[in-house]
């Protein structure tokens, strides 16, 4: 209840700025007037199609980046060799900004969803691998040795052990990172898109539209909320056991 | 299956300004198949250290370790181990914890089954089948670690202060447990057993022979066989044999215990 409470502050804020004549509609629509816009969205301009576009780049690249990303994780924590040929190129990739790359993508692969998805694909990747590899090389040593003594053998102590173990850290990981992929789609939206959440923010720029510009950036709030509490979900279904004290 | 270690030392290498460690003077030992020996000792005397190279955990920085003649150098299922700390497998029910080692060896279904019913029955974890770790007691959780151990059929069983992180009186009852379960065996069937405390009292309940270790750099000092015949319940503790080892075995140690205080 306390956290709805804040939402509610925060819209009476900033109906009292709008509605109060201290910002002109110019640079800040009211609560109302994105609302409408909002509908206008949806009845006009068929903005579920936008929605479903950048939600359809985000998954598609996040999962592209997951499913790479987390076997060269795992293999990083549990093999010595594997992090020592992989960790350094990945520390300093993973500071190149993705947003970077967009001029030169767009170079590459052009303005269609092959560079939308590399966006993506660029913030996640290395970011996975990095959180991967660290949270699979904690597993307790003192388990993996219990396992030894139960004679597991290499195989067995990554499958059996250390990829159990890391499970549930590597899903609060991924949940983590799949935030960071929704600000990657819609600055590769911003630039050259023909459709999706950041596409409309931009167009609306040209018409001044502040209101349509909210309600994009609150929807993608939603939406980010709406996977988090899937995520999480999902996790504390999944992993019962690591929910116990 | 019979157990040779010749000349075991160890010695850890120093980190930074500190030099190598000695852990470990030359240990030799042999232990009989169905022995129950415990080692006694103060703490850092090295006896975990003895009891990780005979696992395959640890590498002696020189001499040997032998089952039935063939050295042993790395884990293996024939020598299961039970930790001091709680190490079952916490996505694991206590079932699935127990039947760990019988999937490894990708045993039949029917089989893995009826073994880990038998461990499950014989260390009263009826009932907490499908718990996981963390909704059970200490005890219940050394106990699921013993019947893991156990339902691998080892030749040889290494305890490491399992019963040390729990109460006195829970450490009582599961002693008797140890003995019952290891007893159920014919006495030719039995396991060898190398358990390591630093609690003079269980060391003489459980063992037919407790072996007593220096302060560190360890080493074995006394050996002292224990004549009381199995099966074995807490009413032995109050016997005038218990007292006298008790005694012994107390002279011995606390000699090293106080060693161990000033190093």
């Amino acid at each position: 209840m306390l956290g709805i409470g804040f939402f509610v502050v925060f819209v009476g804020l900033w109906g009292a700025v709008t509605y109060g004549g201290v910002v002109p509609p110019l640079f800040l629509a009211s609560p109302g007037q994105a609302l409408l816009a909002g509908v206008a969205l949806f009845t006009e301009y068929g903005f579920i199609h936008d929605i479903g576009m950048t939600v359809w780049r985000v998954l598609g690249g996040f999962g592209l980046a997951a499913v790479v990303a987390v076997p060269l994780g795992l293999a990083m924590g549990a093999y010595k060799g594997v992090e020592a040929f992989f960790e350094p190129f990945i520390s300093f990739a993973r500071y190149l900004p993705a947003s970077a790359f967009i001029p030169l993508l767009i170079l590459w692969a052009g303005v269609g969803e092959a560079q939308k998805l590399s966006v993506i694909i660029l913030g996640s990747v290395f970011q996975i691998v990095i959180m991967v590899a660290v949270i699979a090389g904690a597993t307790r040593i003192d388990l993996v040795e219990a396992a030894y003594t139960l004679g597991a053998r290499s195989s067995g102590i990554l499958r059996r052990v250390i990829i159990p173990a890391a499970a549930p850290q590597v899903m609060e990981a991924l949940r983590l990172v799949l935030g960071w992929a929704w600000t990657y789609v819609i600055v590769a939206e911003l630039i050259g898109a023909q459709s999706g959440i950041g596409h409309m923010i931009m167009d609306s720029q040209r018409l001044l539209d502040t209101g349509q510009m909210i309600f994009g950036i609150v929807v993608i709030g939603i939406i980010g909320l709406v996977t988090d509490f899937l995520f999480k979900a999902l996790n504390r279904r999944l992993f019962r056991w690591a929910a116990l004290a | 299956m019979t157990l040779t270690i010749r000349a075991v030392t160890r010695t850890f290498p120093g980190q930074g300004k500190t030099g190598p460690t000695l852990a470990l003077q030359p240990t030799d030992l042999d232990v009989a198949p169905g022995e129950f020996v415990s080692i006694l000792g103060p703490s850092g005397c090295g006896k975990s250290t003895l009891l990780r190279i005979v696992a395959g955990l640890d590498r002696p920085s020189g001499g040997s370790v032998a089952l039935d003649g063939r050295g042993v150098t790395a884990p293996g299922p024939e020598r299961g181990m039970v930790f001091q700390s709680y190490t079952l497998f916490p996505w694991l029910t206590v079932r699935q914890n127990i039947e760990f080692g019988l999937r490894e060896r990708k045993l039949p279904e029917a089989e893995v089954r009826a073994v880990s019913d038998k461990f499950i029955a014989r260390t009263g974890l009826r009932g907490f089948e499908d718990h996981w770790p963390r909704q059970l007691s200490g005890g219940m959780q050394q106990r699921t670690a013993l019947a893991r151990a156990l339902a691998n059929d080892p030749a040889v069983l290494l305890l490491d202060e399992p019963f040390g992180a729990l109460d006195h009186q829970t450490r009582e009852l599961m002693q008797e447990l140890l003995l019952e379960v290891w007893g159920a065996d014919s006495p030719e069937a039995r396991k060898t057993v190398l358990f390591v405390t630093h609690d003079i009292d269980e060391a003489i309940f459980l063992a037919n022979r407790v072996l007593v270790m220096s302060a560190r750099p360890g080493r074995v000092k006394a050996e002292v066989a224990v004549p009381l015949p199995y099966p074995r319940d807490w009413t032995v503790k109050t016997t005038p044999v218990f007292a006298e080892l008790k005694a012994r075995l107390m002279a011995e140690i606390r000699e090293e215990v106080r060693k161990a205080a000033l190093a």
